[in-house]
């Protein structure tokens, strides 16, 4: 596999050869800082179009196909629509606590989306902690959404947040002990080191059979959950709380949630592939050499890339398929249901890695 | 060079933020209405104080997620050297785990996980 860490390595002493360590350090941040704001805003524009196509072609509709060819344009109509509008703040409202939850909510989400590893060597943070890291930064996401409900000082954004809250930290746990359970599979938290792992030894979800496959389910069932989104929306729910914890917002304020809500869909299934599909790991069937070949010529960004957007596809075919649950039927699918599977899933996991009766294709 | 990323990362995340928002600021149009700053309501004035008392059922889940994210958090270092441990390691976390499971069973029993 094409390995990015060369190129990287080869700019960075090729940079220290005329100017000091700092500014190239400082340079390859203001770098690094430009690549993330673009791949982030091309990644929600694109996810936002295609939630809608999709959404339309479940509910037998076009979709969007004014502005543009087939509606390409429509998204970014919306951005520049949105940057236009005045940012209203209420009267009442704790004006500091309004104001900095959308940093909080923006901030966790491109964290927690700097850990994915886009190809060999092509990942921003990578620490030995990776998994822990990305559990730890993306949680702090459900900070920024109660401070958005609770600094509004209104009814409606206030219980959109506390159902968000409270649905965010069960589902939460349900996400923890699913990577927990591939993380006993791999035996290493370091996301470069799972995937180059799976490289290796095959896929995750081949790799550790029949408790890799439920974790896979689970962790579907819970990153819709965690994404606010699918059967689980009731925190916005529009019919009875017309648009949740960021009604109080306007213009580019309210922006910033949309944006982090469709990146948080592409984190959560940015982490799926990642664990659980093989990352940038091309797809290998043993046996077949020719084939592995031809599939080794495909870079490991369009691997990554279109196993994500397949997780993706999967969360949206969900979302739209099944009707809002109540908050109450919500949480007993979690608490009564979700983490005893998952955890016993672990105990299947452990007894699998102890005894040693994972797969290995290679 | 990981610690510079991620300030790097916290840095252009709140930069992100703010500068759109200042730029938003200055092309964004004002007008002032003495209704606009009132807080969203279904075509009445709003009644009474949001910042009150709340339903106690999404308390007691958060107490519940506590608990059983810290568990989580300790399972971690344990799942990483699972394998070197073998099946010495794995009996000991079974006697944590079972702990935790009673602790899930007693709560459910309690009455803990039924909304009210």
């Amino acid at each position: 596999m094409f390995d990015l860490q060369t190129w990287t390595t080869a700019i960075h002493t090729w940079l220290t050869g005329f100017i000091p360590e700092w500014t190239a350090i400082l340079l390859e941040s203001v770098v690094v800082a430009l690549i993330i704001i673009t791949l982030y805003a091309v990644f929600a524009i694109a996810l936002i179009y295609l939630e809608r196509k999709i959404c339309a072609f479940f509910q037998c509709r076009i979709g969007p196909n004014r502005v543009g060819k087939w509606g390409l344009l429509q998204v970014f109509g919306d951005v520049f629509k949105m940057l236009q509008k005045e940012i209203i703040r209420m009267r009442k409202s704790d004006r500091f606590l309004h104001d900095l939850a959308p940093y909080l909510v923006v901030t966790a989400s491109m964290l927690t989306f700097a850990c994915l590893p886009w190809n060999k060597g092509g990942h921003i943070i990578d620490f030995n902690i990776g998994i822990f890291f990305m559990l730890a930064v993306s949680s702090i996401g459900v900070v920024g959404i109660l401070l958005a409900g609770l600094g509004s000082n209104s009814k409606y954004p206030m219980i959109g947040a506390m159902r968000a809250g409270a649905q965010l930290i069960s589902y939460e746990i349900s996400i923890g002990l699913t990577m927990l359970t591939m993380v006993a599979l791999t035996g290493t938290m370091q996301i470069s080191e799972i995937v180059q792992q799976q490289a290796d030894y095959g896929w995750n979800i081949v790799r550790g059979h029949l408790p890799a496959l439920i974790a896979f389910l689970v962790y579907l069932i819970a990153g819709n959950a965690e994404c606010n989104r699918g059967p689980f929306d009731l925190p916005e729910g529009e019919s009875e709380l017309t648009a949740g914890y960021h009604t109080e917002y306007s213009g580019m304020h309210f922006g910033y949630y949309y944006l982090a809500e469709y990146l948080n869909l592409f984190i959560a299934a940015g982490i799926a592939s990642t664990i659980f599909l093989g990352g940038w790991a091309p797809l290998h069937i043993a046996g077949l050499d020719g084939f592995n070949h031809i599939m080794d010529l495909i870079p490991g960004f369009f691997w990554f890339v279109g196993k994500t957007f397949f997780v993706v596809f999967l969360l949206m075919w969900e979302r739209w398929t099944f009707p809002r649950l109540r908050i109450d039927h919500i949480l007993s699918l979690e608490w009564k249901y979700l983490m005893p599977i998952s955890l016993i899933n672990l105990l299947l996991m452990a007894l699998v890695v102890v005894l040693g009766l994972g797969i290995n294709l290679n | 060079m990981n610690f510079t990323l991620f300030v790097t990362v916290i840095v252009t995340g709140l930069a992100f933020v703010g500068f759109v928002l200042v730029l938003a600021n200055l092309i964004a149009p004002r007008s002032f209405n003495a209704q606009k700053d009132e807080a969203f309501e279904c075509g009445i004035p709003t009644r009474g104080q949001t910042w009150m008392q709340f339903r106690v059922g999404y308390y007691l889940f958060a107490i519940l997620f506590l608990l059983f994210d810290v568990e989580t958090m300790f399972l971690f270092p344990w799942a990483v050297v699972m394998r070197s441990l073998g099946p010495a390691g794995l009996l000991s976390a079974l006697f944590f785990l079972f702990i935790l499971i009673l602790g899930l069973a007693y709560a459910w029993r309690k009455g803990a996980l039924r909304w009210q």
